[in-house]
């Protein structure tokens, strides 16, 4: 159980920084009036940020991945979300092991 | 939001057992998931964690992957008339990427109330630290996460919400653009830039897709 002070630090700058993201977010609409066209964008945000991380891993990353993504999305179709990310979760590691990572 | 909470169990295990392998004690990794509660931003320190912390590199690293936030808060904060000031600035201080997707699902359905909020966030929050500490604990025993399939938790999640958000061709376009423009941006700049990419290109799909469609009317 040590802290080292540049970790803490680190640390304490990474908490900041969120801080700052989470908040800015209510400042700004304090400021910015939202009309039809904003709110559009707006709505667009949510699934354009989650496909934007998970692309690179979908889609460049190896077949393995490649296929358990769509095995995940194609089950979360169907079922509840703990059971599609297990289906996933097993689908990459028997990929991994067949196809050889 | 039961199985969001124990969804967060092994992406906290997972986490605690990376940190343990970069070097950072028990108390570091768990207090990180504390102060910073972003597993993306956690997990991409990790990625490029040397010692001593490089403290300005990990700042604007997790400052470019958690901007999302701006734009998720500001999402958000219009679906709030139930929360009062200080209440909305709390809430947004547990704003997960997960808190605030099923945030957004509830909004779609009916009002969002700051007692539903806090129970889908606080235990959420729990999960994520009491996780984490066990997964750095354990840190040397549980081996390869790779090897178990358990690195991909994280971007299954994700699948599985982007899923929840299909409301038809509109939404295909914009994570066709999305996926296009973060893959790009991903092969070509360092960091964490893609996510910014995918971002900007989603919502620059919507928009034109939307003037296009009040063109023809």
């Amino acid at each position: 159980m040590t802290l080292d002070p540049n970790t803490f630090l680190a640390i304490v700058a990474m908490a900041a920084a969120t801080v700052l993201t989470r908040i800015a977010g209510l400042v700004l609409i304090r400021f910015v009036a939202i009309g039809p066209q904003q709110k559009r964008a707006l709505e667009a945000i949510p699934p354009a940020v989650l496909m934007a991380v998970i692309a690179p891993t979908a889609l460049v990353t190896g077949p393995a991945e490649t296929l358990a993504t769509l095995a995940t999305a194609f089950a979360a179709m169907r079922l509840p979300l703990l059971a599609a990310v297990a289906i996933g979760v097993f689908v990459v590691a028997v990929a991994r092991v067949l196809i050889g990572m | 939001m039961a199985p969001l909470i124990v969804a967060v169990i092994p992406i906290g295990l997972v986490f605690g057992a990376v940190a343990a392998s970069k070097g950072l004690s028990s108390l570091e990794a768990t207090l990180m998931s504390i102060l910073v509660f972003a597993g993306g931003s956690q997990f991409v320190a990790m990625d490029i964690w040397t010692h001593p912390a490089p403290w300005g590199a990990l700042a604007f690293s997790a400052l470019l992957v958690n901007i999302r936030h701006v734009l998720m808060s500001a999402s958000i904060g219009t679906k709030m008339p139930a929360f009062s000031g200080p209440a909305k600035y709390a809430a947004m201080l547990l704003l997960a990427d997960e808190i605030w997707a099923m945030a957004e699902v509830r909004a779609g359905k009916t009002r969002l109330t700051p007692a539903w909020y806090a129970g889908l966030a606080v235990p959420f929050y729990c999960v994520w630290v009491l996780a984490s500490l066990a997964g750095a604990a354990a840190g040397a025993f549980l081996g390869d996460p790779k090897a178990i399939g358990l690195d991909f938790a994280f971007p299954a999640v994700f699948t599985v919400l982007v899923m929840g958000f299909w409301k038809g061709r509109e939404t295909g376009a914009v994570l066709a653009a999305s996926a296009a423009a973060a893959v790009l941006a991903h092969q070509l700049l360092p960091g964490v830039w893609y996510i910014a990419a995918g971002a900007a290109a989603g919502v620059a799909a919507t928009l034109v897709t939307s003037r296009r469609q009040e063109a023809c009317a």
